[in-house]
């Protein structure tokens, strides 16, 4: 960055791009150019910066101030004021939700205060589509040490020294990975990239594709050296195009820097990096699964073993990782194993990035160092629950995991406490629900997920899973048993214990973290047919106010299936048989007159 | 070596050894129900998908499939625990909450792998009821697809892509939905499908059956202005005693003709007959195709394929309509017999063709198809009107009350009830080929076989071998049983680098033996095995053994064909086939 | 069933597109990719050819095409409405925001409105979290979208006409 003196850093992650980040790029070169500016301001769009709750976020160098919500009707005010005059906009600066202090900077956010940035390092800091910018922040050197220093037996050891475990949600010992696929005999080995982010309500590994592509690639091909494999794939979602296509400007960029392709870095190693699409099939995010996807068949999982590292892609040697565990690797070669595992506990090394979403006031993408407990992230980062409202319970690991409650809110977070907790690490979602969030049908809501994801191919997940659901969805029509519950654990309990995948060993976690965190949700479903949160329609109850009722006729008029009756000018009625609980007659009435419980 | 410890028991087994079969070699019966293995025919269906036959490993989180779970050194195995019964069983009840409960009136009832498990496990309730899949009936000419019965098995679609090849069925859609089914859930019968059956012959429920044609047979046999015949293919005899609780491999040929005399038939007639008849056809043409080869007539066209299985042809139609002129242009033996029934023999009766109702028995489903061909009729009257599998016959006889284990040896009736061994063997592979070869050597050397058994043409390997010495002159034969290897020749021959003279080609693994329309196999390969050494015997035991030494066959050329592939004959026992790409 | 003849023009696009992945089988999924961006959707008559081209068997290109949602048989609306109904937008109230499209336009997921206009799909995470609830129409995003926006939406672009 040297020939300018100052750089303007627009967020081009989704969330921003889709609240018009490109359009306030547009406007700062249009506008900079127009003062004779832009050879000295230079503007860039970066990766997401995390904040995603307070985008479209623009950040100032070198001064580091942090604006946030910005429209492309601000730009010019940010250009005229801050960059011309020295002024900081005020208005679109961060206000502290504590006590309405303004913060310029982001290192003075609690949003980022507790959080350590090692895979999400370059996300928000360079420009995604510029090698050069990597290669500034030690990009490729820790490939360099590797080709010309090491032997692969000795960086398998620094992974493995790190602690370093899959990302992807298994918590697999990624060096302990590499070493299998080393040892295993094939004539050709791959490297896969598990680019097929399918967790509703996660974002990481899409952040870190957008925003620091250059680093997976520099994983992927000390991988390569390591387990002697000189091609490399990338199975990313068909439904990422901004990732697929700065995949795709990084890994050309690479080739031509000769950091990718043939004898690289002139140490005879070659590796190369091909682009497969996944088609919109979550299971796809099982390594077998995947693999069969990326040959053109069925994503169906097959039992393991053989594990791909034996077997795998076209019936070769493969090692599949995530992301998010490739983009930790170049640190970890950089700085060492020992500097690795300091982060962290005892047997969870270094940091996480999760999507912190739901009712949570900063909504955005967070890196911690394990151990940090659920309470530092929704309270201190997340800024906790939205509208004031009171937390209820926050679930991780996505359709796999479960529901916590308050009580584990001091748990430090890593793969072995979350499981005893009854939840899992998961590949990072993390969502967080306030008690207008039925538990009930939270759980409905993940199993309609998996119902919708499953392969089909073992009958447990195919059809133990469709009767879950159709024994919650009896619950919250309010028609639910004391033994359907008993009907839930049970079934839950063998859809666990005999699925063929891990899709399906977890499916029913859900239900059954939910069931043993919010029994008494449950119980006011099935013993007093009321939902406590107010969230199962079925179980709303509509009825008119004599009182308040003006006989205007307008619900009447409304009511899609003539439930209610009445007379011109005096209170009327619903009729609680015809009644299918939309809500018209509520939404149309004038005079507060519809009641609801 | 491996050992292991399976319910408290000591086993040692070899690399490689699945729990599965581990259990298995010391007495312990794991049940399954996805997992099918036809020993030393390289057909296996693992998909390790119905998870009926977990087991819990010590140490391990959660249950194992025992079919594709290898063992493995120290490890411990509980297969009928408490957690692991009640997990089979919620997984049979959850089959069976997606499975029509319509046992009684199904087809497969009594045959069912699936009605068997619940009894096995002494199912009583269905404790999670809920949406059934609901999908549409499809009826072809030979094959019935009641695809709500579909448990995901996949067997039908390994026998139809990996064995088969023919690629018309496969998994479609996802989850709850998932099922198997051609492409675009079209109907068989705009598909490619040969109607080979073996779909059928894995099927665990009522999925996948034959069209039942029972009820047509009983109205023609009730129906006393119509004169009904019947003739029984080569393989029935070697299997129907398996639907009466007999040994696989026990030949009930009298028995079987003495059934359907019982039945009504007016006529119990021999598929044999016209297997006799086919060699004659078949091997003239080979031989014309020969000498023309080796007088140098550049255009002949070598390999000569046989053409008595319809589903082949039918497979050869839709994938290499290119190699359309090299089949023998012979009928089958089912055709060839309809052909000469409704003329020869209608003639002899003083019947018009329309008064007699020609029925055959056959091991195979697509024979129905076969006699529903347009080009197998004449005025819109078929050759063959009806074509039961050896099932089928079989419901007959239970139906009218024929104690048939107690039932005397009886013969066919003549002219078109006798054969020679050589029509027996036409059951197996290897059989047709070997048919063949009696008569044409003799009618090529001029001088008598030396010996009547080719064992190098025998044997259940998919593809084979052999070169026959026709007094000086090598003849390369090969054999392929099974679409998938038939394929393997037919790229040879399309590559022009084929060895062979004559092929012999069956769609069905064993042959007719093995054919759709079969008692069930449940995937014991021995059954099979059984049947073949029984199709021999009876050939062995036949006083005449060359089809050309069958006297009524002689006659028949002499009363009425002349000679073969005269005109006459080439209108009534050839055919022609179709481009169906 | 009835057998619609393509276009001879499609036919060779279809080809094309196989050969450039040298009508290999295992590059099924790429090509189906390829050619659902150029047709919009994956009729049988597609499937076919491009089972030839690969040396396929179609029943196997249709398991694939039915097992990955992306792929479709039906043509799309003009303007495809994809609800996002990832976690953060179903707590942020993504279903009441879908039942109301789907009472606007009288068509349930999957479907598309009578005059083409308006298709109907729900999807899982766009990554917009931060927006939630997400609509998409197209390409273009809507965050934080409420119910009585939802006619909004539809209105806009009820108007606008889509030049070929």
């Amino acid at each position: 960055m040297a020939d300018y003196n100052m750089h303007v850093l627009v967020c081009g992650g989704t969330g921003c791009k889709a609240s018009e980040s490109e359009q306030i790029k547009n406007n700062f070169k249009k506008y900079l150019s127009e003062l004779g500016l832009a050879d000295e301001v230079q503007v860039i769009t970066t990766g997401c910066f995390g904040f995603c709750e307070k985008g479209p976020i623009v950040k100032i160098l070198p001064d580091n101030t942090f604006y946030t919500q910005v429209t492309p009707k601000d730009v010019w005010e940010i250009v005229e004021e801050h960059i011309v005059k020295g002024r900081k906009v005020k208005h679109l600066l961060y206000k502290d939700p504590k006590n309405d202090h303004l913060i310029p900077d982001a290192t003075g956010m609690d949003f980022y205060k507790k959080q350590i940035r090692i895979a999400l390092r370059n996300c928000g800091f360079i420009n995604p589509e510029n090698v050069e910018e990597y290669i500034a922040r030690d990009g490729y050197a820790a490939l360099g040490t590797c080709l010309s220093e090491k032997t692969p037996e000795e960086v398998i050891q620094v992974v493995k020294d790190s602690g370093l475990r899959g990302r992807g949600g298994g918590g697999f010992p990624t060096g302990l990975k590499w070493e299998l696929t080393r040892k295993a005999a094939g004539d050709q080995k791959y490297v896969v990239c598990n680019a097929d982010e399918g967790d509703p309500g996660a974002f990481m590994d899409r952040s870190i594709l957008e925003g620091d592509p250059h680093s997976v690639i520099e994983a992927m091909a000390i991988c390569g050296y390591c387990v002697g494999a000189d091609k490399g794939l990338v199975y990313i979602r068909a439904e990422y195009p901004l990732a697929i296509q700065r995949l795709k400007v990084a890994i050309n960029q690479a080739k031509e820097y000769g950091l990718l392709g043939t004898d690289i870095l002139g140490t005879g190693f070659h590796f190369d990096i091909e682009l497969k699409y996944g088609a919109g099939a979550f299971v796809c995010g099982e390594e077998t699964a995947l693999i069969h996807s990326m040959e053109g068949l069925r994503g169906e999982p097959t039992v393991k073993p053989p594990f791909p590292a034996e077997s795998g892609y076209l019936g070769k040697p493969t090692n599949v990782n995530n992301v998010e565990t490739f983009a930790n690797i170049p640190v970890i070669i950089n700085k060492g194993a020992a500097w690795f595992s300091a982060i962290g506990t005892e047997k969870s090394k270094g940091t996480k990035v999760f999507a912190l979403a739901g009712n949570i006031n900063n909504v955005g993408l967070i890196e911690v160092p394990m151990g940090t407990t659920l309470r530092e992230v929704i309270y201190d980062i997340g800024g906790g629950i939205k509208d004031g409202k009171e937390f209820k319970s926050v679930q991780t690991g996505g359709p796999s995991g479960g529901c916590l409650t308050k009580d584990f809110l001091d748990v430090p977070i890593d793969y072995d406490n979350l499981l005893k907790a009854g939840s899992m690490m998961g590949s990072g979602g993390m969502i967080v629900m306030d008690e207008g969030d039925c538990m009930v049908s939270i759980a409905k809501f993940y199993l309609e997920f998996t119902l919708e994801e499953s392969c089909g191919k073992c009958t447990p997940c195919r059809i133990g899973n469709k009767r879950l659901h159709e024994i919650l969805d009896k619950i919250t029509s309010g028609k639910g048993t004391r033994e359907d519950l008993d009907r839930l654990r049970i079934l839950g309990n063998v859809i666990k214990d005999t699925s063929l995948c891990g899709l399906g060993q977890t499916s029913p976690n859900p239900v059954l973290s939910t069931l043993d965190n919010f029994m008494d949700e449950y119980l006011a479903h099935v013993d007093e047919h009321k939902c406590p949160a107010g969230q199962c329609k079925k179980l709303l109850h509509y009825s008119i106010d004599d009182e308040k009722c003006t006989g205007c006729t307008l619900c009447f008029r409304n009511c899609p299936v003539g439930a209610i009756s009445g007379e011109k000018r005096s209170p009327h009625y619903i009729d609680q048989s015809l009644c299918i609980k939309c809500g018209v007659c509520l939404e149309k009435c004038k005079f507060g007159a519809v009641l609801i419980r | 070596m491996i050992n292991l410890i399976v319910d408290n028991k000591p086993v040692v087994v070899k690399k490689g050894t699945t729990v599965l079969q581990a259990a298995s070699s010391i007495g312990i019966e794991i049940p399954t129900l996805c997992h099918m293995k036809l020993e030393d025919m390289d057909i296996e269906n693992k998909p390790g998908g119905c998870r009926v036959c977990v087991v819990e490993v010590m140490g391990r989180k959660n249950l194992a499939p025992a079919c594709v779970t290898l063992a493995t050194e120290g490890m411990e195995v509980k297969t009928h625990s408490i957690r692991v019964v009640n997990a089979r069983r919620t997984v049979v009840e959850l089959i069976l909450s997606d499975h029509p409960a319509d046992c009684l009136i199904c087809a497969k009832s009594g045959n069912c792998e699936l009605q068997d498990m619940a009894h096995h496990l002494g199912i009583r309730e269905i404790h999670y009821k809920g949406e059934q899949s609901t999908y549409r009936e499809d009826t072809s000419p030979a094959i019935i697809r009641e695809i709500n019965k579909c448990i995901m098995c996949r067997r039908c679609e390994m026998m139809c892509n990996e064995v088969q090849t023919v690629g018309v069925l496969s998994a479609v859609n996802r989850g709850f939905n998932a099922v198997v089914a051609p492409a675009f859930e079209m109907n068989l019968d705009h598909s490619v499908c040969t109607y080979c059956g073996q779909c059928v012959a894995v099927c665990p429920t009522g999925a996948l059956t034959e069209v039942d044609q029972t009820g047509a047979v009983i109205r023609a046999l009730s129906d006393p202005s119509k004169t009904v015949i019947v003739q029984t293919a080569p393989a029935v005899r070697a299997a129907l005693g398996e639907e009466f609780h007999m040994e696989a491999g026990t030949l009930v040929t009298g028995k079987m003709a003495a059934a359907l005399r019982r039945l009504g038939f007016n006529y119990v007639f021999d598929t044999d007959f016209a297997a006799d008849l086919t060699i004659m056809e078949e091997g003239t043409e080979l031989l014309g195709r020969l000498s023309a080869y080796m007088k140098g007539d550049k255009n002949v066209k070598l390999p000569i394929l046989t053409s008595c299985c319809p589903a082949w042809v039918k497979f050869f139609e839709h994938q290499f309509p290119e190699l359309k002129d090299i089949p023998s242009t012979a009928r089958s033996p089912q055709q060839m017999f309809g052909a000469i029934a409704k003329t020869y023999f209608a003639e002899k009766l003083k019947l018009k063709r329309e008064e007699l109702v020609v029925v055959s028995i056959m091991p195979c489903v697509a024979k129905k198809y076969e006699s529903s061909r347009e080009e197998f009729s004449m005025n819109g009257n078929p050759d063959v009107d009806y074509a039961l599998t050896t099932r089928e016959l079989a419901r007959l006889i239970n139906l009218a009350n024929i104690d048939f284990r107690t039932l005397p040896d009886e013969n066919f009736d003549q002219p078109l009830g006798e054969s020679s061994g050589a029509g027996v063997i036409f059951g197996t592979t290897g059989g047709v080929i070997e048919a063949a070869v009696r008569t044409a050597y003799e009618v090529f050397t001029g001088k008598p076989l030396p010996r009547l058994d080719f064992e190098e043409l025998r044997g259940m390997d998919g593809l084979r071998k052999a070169t026959i010495d026709f007094n000086g002159t090598p003849i390369n034969i090969g054999i392929a049983h099974g679409l998938g290897n038939a394929r393997k020749l037919l790229e040879e021959i399309k590559a022009g680098t084929s060895e062979f003279h004559a092929i012999e080609i069956m769609s069905c693994p064993g042959g007719c033996i093995g054919g759709g329309g079969q008692p069930y196999h449940h995937g014991d390969v021995e059954i099979l095995k059984k049947r073949q050494r029984a199709i021999y015997s009876e050939d062995k035991n036949k006083k005449i053994r060359k089809s050309h030494e069958n006297p009524y066959i002689k006659k028949l050329y002499e009363e009425f064909l002349g000679e073969p592939m005269s005109e006459k004959a080439h209108h009534l026992l050839h055919t022609k086939y179709f481009d169906r790409s | 069933m009835p057998k619609i003849k393509l276009a001879e023009k499609t036919i060779e696009l279809i080809k094309e597109i196989c050969a450039s992945f040298d009508n290999k089988e295992g590059e099924l999924i790429n090509v189906l990719h390829q050619v659902q961006s150029k047709l919009g959707y994956l009729p049988a008559e597609v499937q076919e050819v491009i089972a030839r081209e690969l040396n396929m068997s179609v029943a196997k290109v249709y398991g694939v095409v039915t097992f990955y949602s992306f792929f479709t048989m039906k043509p799309q609306g003009e303007f495809p409405i994809s609800i996002c109904m990832g976690t953060a937008c179903y707590v942020r109230g993504a279903e009441q925001v879908l039942s109301e499209f789907k009472r606007q336009l009288k068509i349930e997921v999957g479907q598309t409105t009578a005059d083409g206009k308006f298709s109907l799909s729900s999807l899982r995470c766009v990554g917009a979290c931060g927006l939630a609830p997400v609509v998409m129409v197209g390409e273009k995003v809507f965050g934080r979208v409420t119910s009585p926006q939802v006619l909004k939406i539809i209105e806009e672009y009820k108007e606008v006409n889509v030049e070929e």
